[in-house]
């Protein structure tokens, strides 16, 4: 039911500082409760070599609003383990990442490879990537307490990433990345239904099963830049675009603003906002059975727009290190994201007699994002 | 017409190679470039108070990594070849000195600690690596130039001193 | 191989000099400073978007060694 965590991160020429992270987190909003929490410990074997691995466990409860719309509550458990091995010679970084995502009814695992190269001067940063996915996608037809899983079968995923970084002054660093992703197997949600109008049934429309193309390609390309500012500050701004075979475009504009306060604190402010056009075979209410050859109802194919608010704040508990820890910082981060759905409709709150099928209002929700996490580098 | 414009780009071309090949070589010979900075205390130092010793000119700064972890084996090996005329020159390229200040306060070292805040010297003495470590013999002629710091290196900083000092 | 190509011919040198990195270096210029964060944001945003991928940078910091 969900796609995994990847942590990509690339540097070249020095391999980052060794760390230890515990993370909590919570995600509310929608009818989700998601809470989660996370280890990662990252250490060098030798000076060119070293080795990251952490441990993510979610834990869901609640109901989406398909769900909610039209059967049970869930409640499940994901567990994720990830490790990397990275590799520094002269100016390259080699990298390789095994990610491993087991929950109930979803299974998910994925290798990664990628080599970052700093050129001309170390102002300029090419970075080449590739990973490969493998999913087994399954349905809970039991309940939460009771599961009864089938396997309806698997999806394949490869992606290919190109970035290159520039550094412009000394107070500028742009850099842009292009990613391509061509999917291929089963690709839908099983949970969700598609709805088509049928005056015999008593709520107007009746429900069936989505029928989703078997093979999906992606392109997306982000463009980024960081300034400094004088009085030492950092503003980034971030624009991606992304467009699929599915007729979906999306574009993402981001604003980030990084205050320190000496060595001690750091506040972060971030506004995003999300805007996508629906999937071609998407609807909210089909006018009958088998209308199409492909048809889904998935709301994360529907036109939609977000916006998200956040604010972060970094106090540096051992900011100059105590015996062998480098520095210590603990994090809270805060965001407010607001949904909203502008050809998907609420047919959990809303239907008849009041709102006739494809009448009802559209839907929309807030969601909360707590962050809460603690490093030590040593 | 066509083919001087051949016969140029043929030219340019081994130029073009010839200039590469020679870019890494540049800084590594030819005589030390004299600077005189001031250190912290307010107290100007020269390099030609060092000649007839061989001296390390190191090049750091408070927010490179590499320059840190190498800082405290420079120390070890200036207190260790002091004796048998070596010298060492650390040269900050900070642009502002209170982070310097309240780094040499918290890890102390024994060599020399000379202020290049505009830069002057990392010029002229061609740093396109941080850290760099420009060793210098008795009469002033740069022998060694090394790029970064990677554990180990201080071996081989040692090798090339001992070298120029039995000299 | 580029930066052989383009400061031995046309003469274009790095014009960020090692030494002039501290603004860079700092760690607010770090293009992702909590990785495990933003992979987390990353991770919630792509389950509820139809879009994926290109997040992320490389490069910047000190370019030390």
């Amino acid at each position: 039911m969900v796609t995994v965590i990847l942590l990509v991160r690339a540097q070249a020429d020095v391999l980052p500082d060794d760390r230890a992270d515990l993370f909590y987190s919570k995600y509310s909003g929608g009818g989700m409760d998601i809470t989660g929490e996370s280890v990662l410990v990252r250490k060098k074997v030798t000076e060119d070599f070293a080795l990251e691995g952490s441990y993510f466990i979610d834990n869901v409860s609640g109901a989406s609003i398909d769900v909610l719309s039209q059967a049970s509550q869930i409640k499940d458990e994901r567990k994720q383990k990830t490790l990397t091995a990275q590799f520094v010679h002269d100016k390259t970084t080699y990298s390789a990442t095994y990610i491993d995502s087991v929950e109930r009814d979803y299974k998910s695992n994925t290798t990664s490879f990628s080599l970052t190269q700093d050129m001309f001067g170390d102002l300029t940063t090419l970075n080449l990537g590739f990973a490969r996915t493998r999913d087994a996608v399954g349905e809970n037809n039991g309940t939460a307490l009771v599961p009864v899983i089938s396997w309806l079968g698997h999806a394949d995923s490869r992606s290919y990433t190109l970035g290159l970084s520039q550094i412009l002054t000394k107070n500028w660093i742009t850099g842009a990345t292009l990613e391509v992703i061509t999917d291929d197997g089963y690709l839908a949600n099983p949970y969700r239904s598609i709805r088509y109008l049928d005056p015999g049934s008593p709520k107007g429309y009746s429900l069936a099963s989505q029928v989703y193309p078997d093979t999906r390609t992606s392109t997306s390309i982000e463009g980024r830049a960081k300034y400094y500012l004088p009085y030492r500050a950092a503003i980034t701004g971030t624009y991606r675009y992304f467009t699929d075979t599915w007729g979906i475009v999306g574009n993402t504009y981001e604003l980030d603003y990084t205050h320190p306060l000496g060595n001690i604190w750091i506040f972060e402010g971030r506004v995003r906002y999300y805007k996508q056009n629906h999937a071609t075979f998407y609807s909210d209410l089909f006018p009958y059975a088998d209308s199409q050859n492909f048809m889904a109802r998935d709301q994360d194919l529907a036109a939609s727009e977000n916006t998200t608010i956040g604010a972060k704040v970094t106090y540096a508990f051992l900011p100059d290190g105590w015996k062998f820890f480098k520095r210590g910082t603990a994090t809270l981060d805060v965001s407010r994201i607001a949904f909203h759905y502008l050809d998907f409709t609420d047919i959990k709150d809303f239907g008849v007699p009041d709102y006739q099928p494809g009448e009802e209002p559209l839907y929309h929700f807030n969601a909360m994002v707590y962050q809460l996490y603690l490093s030590v580098f040593f | 017409m066509q083919r001087s414009t051949a016969n140029f780009l043929r030219r340019c071309a081994l130029l073009c190679v010839a200039i590469s090949a020679t870019a890494f070589a540049a800084d590594s010979s030819g005589p030390a470039p004299e600077f005189t900075l001031t250190a912290l205390s307010g107290q100007q130092g020269a390099l030609s108070q060092y000649k007839g010793q061989v001296v390390m000119v190191n090049f750091w700064a408070t927010w490179c990594g590499p320059c840190q972890q190498e800082m405290p084996l420079l120390d070890q090996m200036y207190k260790k070849y002091k004796p048998a005329g070596f010298t060492l020159i650390g040269v900050n390229v900070d642009k502002e000195a209170p982070a310097v200040k309240e780094l040499l306060a918290r890890k102390p070292v024994s060599f020399p600690v000379l202020l290049d805040p505009a830069n002057a010297v990392s010029k002229a003495y061609h740093v396109d690596e941080m850290p760099s470590s420009v060793i210098i013999d008795r009469k002033g002629e740069i022998r060694y130039v090394h790029r970064g710091y990677k554990p180990g290196d201080e071996n081989e900083y040692q090798d090339r001193i001992r070298q120029l000092i039995r000299e | 191989m580029i930066d052989l190509l383009l400061s031995g011919c046309g003469g274009i040198q790095p014009w960020v000099k090692p030494y002039e990195r501290d603004r860079l270096a700092d760690p607010i210029m770090a293009w992702d400073r909590d990785a495990i964060s933003s992979a987390y944001l990353d991770h919630i945003r792509e389950t509820r978007e139809g879009a994926r991928g290109a997040t992320g940078g490389a490069g910047g910091g000190c370019g030390c060694n």
